[in-house]
């Protein structure tokens, strides 16, 4: 599970945006809405990503969506050499 | 305990595997055993709702999602108080066992693995001090 790649210069393929078409000029209303409409609940899906990622010596690259049919503990942290 | 494991932080992958090489793996055997994933720009952290864009980090932030991509539950602390990984691995348990009940089971307030569970019914309504009880400490 997730590809591996070597980085280059350039940091390899950013994230994938969440977001659907992009509006020129967004009211605040609208981007209220669709703030909503992205807001994480229990007993709905988890947005879908894909991330680069360092693991067991490699550079790799993963998607949430790769993980269905296995239980996913998500872990966000403020920084690396700090607690977890 | 078939759960996949994913940590995300702001931080890049090569700091990533800096601190694995000189921090983590002086604390576990053979380093960090899952994936660490670089959230450069807090964009999945602002759709998890854990980002905070004026620290510029993301905020301790903890996802349970089942095999079907679904939240099941969450917890969120700021950065200061770390977490209590012994209650993750509890709801972790308890969401597997009611999910293989199929709906059938229920775990009660400070169930832990091998307790007794709720068997949600008419029967149960009116009952449950019956078959639970809180733990008096």
């Amino acid at each position: 599970m997730g590809e591996a790649f070597k980085p280059g210069c350039r940091p390899p393929v950013p994230v994938t945006e969440a977001t659907t078409d992009e509006k020129p000029v967004i009211q605040a209303s609208e981007k209220e809405s669709e703030r909503r409409e992205t807001m994480l609940k229990v007993g709905k899906p988890a947005p879908d990503f894909t991330l680069n990622a360092f693991h067991k010596g490699e550079f790799k690259q993963y998607s949430l969506s790769e993980f269905k049919g296995k239980w996913v503990l998500l872990c966000f942290y403020p920084g690396d050499f700090t607690f977890v | 305990m078939g759960i996949e494991i994913l940590s995300v932080s702001v931080d890049s992958i090569y700091t990533h595997k800096m601190w694995n090489e000189h921090e983590l793996s002086k604390m576990v055997d053979g380093g960090v055993p899952f994936p660490m994933l670089s959230d450069a720009g807090g964009k999945v952290g602002t759709m998890y709702g854990v980002y905070d864009e004026e620290a510029g980090v993301e905020n301790r932030g903890r996802f349970i999602i089942d095999p079907d991509g679904i939240v099941q539950g969450y917890e969120v602390l700021t950065p200061p108080v770390g977490r209590n990984i012994e209650e993750s691995i509890r709801q972790y348990k308890a969401f597997q066992l009611v999910r293989e009940a199929k709906g059938t089971k229920a775990t009660p307030a400070e169930w832990n693995p091998g307790d007794p569970v709720l068997e949600p019914g008419p029967d149960l309504v009116g009952n449950v001090w019956k078959v639970w009880s809180p733990k008096k400490k």
